[in-house]
């Protein structure tokens, strides 16, 4: 029976559409209003009564005939309804007449009443223009000091669970080193390989010229030791552990679960960020290393493939250039690399409101802000160690 | 007319107007069985909705009334059985006829699950836009009709659902539902979360639009208040199958011990002397 309906739906559709046919008698019109007024025909239903509006608009009264309509929703009759309220503030008397019972029902349940409109936003111009710059400084501003603040909360909850060790949470630890360190290792080693291997390729190309290759091996050991190695980890795990903290502690604050936290009266700092924050620490130092071995692999092999250089050669030159200190300070950094990604991370996922649309505003800026911060971090650290002679 | 519930008690008990036979059934489910892992949760259910009647869903906690609901728009995959909506199996549907189907059913979720990045006059008119040719005025006008009709104050239409209170997520993603005057109407507990008072205009307006729309309701529900004043007929939920079923008489009448326990505990007695 349902099928026959569907079929005979696109069938008849010409014979359903909404119809309104008048004729004038002096001052008097009378429309008879016909087939289906409902949401399908929304289009011609607009049409049907806007023509009418137009032939009926200088009469005296309009009478509509609703008995031959086939069926009417909120839809229809709301338009019907609107119409008639239309006219009455032109001064033309309108009335329904023929109406059946239920559609009398419906016409009183969406009677027409005037409503305010959406509000409209106003187009930028150049003063939204200024006030946004103005805004954004005033963020950052604030970002600064809510970044201090968030650093001091973390670190009372950090001494808190020093102090308290039984309230250290040593499977959240676990977990998110796996996460973490763990599940990030091949991705980041691969990369780093193989950005080893570029920056060897191309120094093999310009030193060549001046037949100094060997120094490819001074070239790529200190710029991996002490820059690129963490730089590229930091970036790395940025854009994968950070976005995920934001993502993980921003939908646990949309669903309530943060409220939920506090209101059993478990701080969330100590509860969800503070193992974040650790297992960072400890984990960004492990995947710099690791990368940095990776880069320096990939830097031997290029040299070997390319510029002749065996692994012997490269690596008792490697030796000789290479002091301890620098591979210190390199990985001196990473610690607090990490300190910062997680700082911007959990700060931004706290941050979130109600909407997914505020959640992934937050994720991106928590992997922008943090790969920004770790490079501005990387050249304080570049200025500081100079000034210091390592 | 009894293979629709094979397992009903009380189908003696019967209003003379509802010869099933007659009535165009607009939701039939055979056989259905659904699970997750090894759980299976409906068992061979058998399930007929016929047009125009408001059919009330009630079972324990966890029995699978959401899963059912679910099943049934097609959210979660059934194992066995067949499910047809306006007599066409969803199995073998042309992917037009079953958006046609999608534009004919409204929705309100347990959860509301408003879209959180949309104010709520913009949540209402998702449906229009994409389904309607209507002009931006008539678009405004109807989603402001529809926000006022399920209860909302005006001022609601330009806030986000994360700024909505519980009982007013329910009325707006109940909106959202009736954006289209649908003819079949899915409530996963629609009254749950409003005061009573609330609870009963929304049971008005249910039964309002059954009446002049001749809307087909499929509502799971836990309010005895609105499975005594606007349900046409009950159907039960137990073990992954329809325990029992009929108009709230039949319920009454019912021999199965939760059926028992839950029309005849004190809570329903209250509901009972005050729905008549
Ligand atoms: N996605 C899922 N994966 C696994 N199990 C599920 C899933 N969804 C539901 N279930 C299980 O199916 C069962 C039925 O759940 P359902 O949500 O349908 O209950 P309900 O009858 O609607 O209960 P309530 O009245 O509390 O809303 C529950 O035991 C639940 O654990
Ligand atoms: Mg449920």
């Amino acid at each position: 029976m349902g099928a026959k309906e569907l079929g005979g739906r696109r069938d008849e559709a010409d014979a359903r559409d909404p119809k309104a046919e008048f004729e004038r008698h002096g001052d008097d019109v009378r429309a008879w209003l016909s087939g289906r007024w409902t949401v399908e025909h929304a289009g011609s239903v607009e049409r049907e009564m806007a023509s009418l509006v137009d032939a009926a608009a200088d009469c005296g009264r309009v009478l509509f005939d609703l008995s031959e309509i086939d069926r009417l929703d909120t839809l229809g009759a709301w338009v019907l309804d609107r119409t008639r309220h239309d006219f009455g503030a032109q001064g033309v008397a309108a009335d329904f007449v023929g109406v059946r019972s239920e559609h009398h029902i419906l016409l009183n349940e969406v009677a027409y009443r005037g409503f305010q409109p959406e509000p409209v936003k106003s187009s930028p111009g150049f003063r939204d223009l200024l006030a946004d710059v103005g805004e954004a400084v005033v963020n950052a501003g604030r970002d600064f000091a809510h970044g201090v603040s968030f650093l001091g909360e973390v670190i009372a909850a950090l001494t808190r669970v020093v102090v308290n060790p039984r309230r250290f949470r040593v499977p959240a630890l676990t977990n998110q080193l796996e996460q973490i360190a763990f599940r990030g290792v091949p991705i980041i080693v691969l990369i780093c390989f193989l950005v080893g291997c570029i920056v060897a390729q191309q120094g093999l190309f310009q030193l060549q010229r001046f037949g100094a290759q060997t120094f490819v091996v001074n070239l790529v050991g200190i710029l991996v030791l002490r820059e690129l190695g963490v730089l590229l980890t930091s970036i790395m795990v940025a854009g994968r552990s950070g976005a995920a903290f934001t993502a993980e502690i921003g939908s646990m604050k949309m669903r309530e679960e943060i409220d939920a936290l506090r209101v059993m009266g478990l701080d969330p700092i100590e509860v969800l960020i503070v193992p974040r924050i650790l297992a960072l620490v400890i984990g960004l130092p492990i995947l710099a290393f690791l990368g940095s071995m990776a880069a320096l692999l990939g830097a031997g092999l290029v040299a070997w493939i390319y510029g002749d250089i065996v692994p012997d050669v490269f690596l008792t030159r490697l030796k000789a250039t290479i002091e301890f200190k620098t591979f210190l300070v390199g990985m001196i950094k990473a610690p607090f690399m990490a300190l910062v990604i997680g700082l911007i991370a959990s700060m931004e996922g706290m941050r979130v409101e109600g909407s997914a649309e505020s959640l992934g505003r937050h994720v991106t800026s928590s992997v922008v802000k943090s790969i920004f911060m770790v490079i501005v971090l990387d050249g304080f650290f570049a200025m500081f160690f100079a000034a210091i002679r390592l | 007319m009894s293979a629709a519930f094979p397992s009903a008690s009380a189908s003696g008990v019967r209003a003379p107007h509802e010869r099933d036979d007659e009535r165009e059934v607009v939701i039939r489910v055979r056989d259905l069985e659904v699970g997750f892992g090894e759980r299976l949760i409906m068992k061979g259910l058998d399930l007929d909705v016929y047009r125009g009647e408001i059919l009330g869903f009630v079972g324990p906690s966890g029995q699978g009334k959401s899963v059912l609901t679910r099943a049934i728009l097609g959210l979660v995959p059934k194992r066995a059985g067949s499910i047809e909506v306006f007599g066409e199996n969803v199995d073998n549907m042309t992917e037009s006829s079953r958006s046609e189907i999608e534009r004919r059913w409204g929705v309100l979720f347990q959860q509301g699950a408003l879209f959180s990045a949309l104010t709520v006059r913009q949540n209402v008119q998702v449906p229009m836009r994409e389904y309607l040719e209507l002009s931006p005025r008539l678009l405004d006008e109807l989603a402001m009709l529809k926000i006022e009709m399920v209860g909302l104050k005006p001022d609601a239409a330009d806030k986000l659902p994360s700024e909505l209170s519980g009982g007013m997520i329910k009325r707006a993603s109940l909106a959202r539902a009736l954006s289209l005057d649908p003819e079949i109407l899915f409530l996963d507990e629609p009254t749950s979360g409003l005061d009573p008072i609330g609870a009963g205009e929304f049971d008005e307006l249910i039964a309002t639009l059954q009446r002049t729309l001749g809307l087909t309701v499929f509502m799971v529900t836990h309010d005895l208040d609105s499975l005594y004043t606007v349900c046409d007929r009950i159907a039960a939920l137990g073990d992954g199958r329809i325990i029992a079923h009929g108009p709230i008489d039949a319920m009454l009448a019912s021999e199965d011990p939760w059926v028992r326990a839950y029309f005849h505990g004190k809570r329903a007695r209250s509901a009972m002397s005050a729905g008549g």
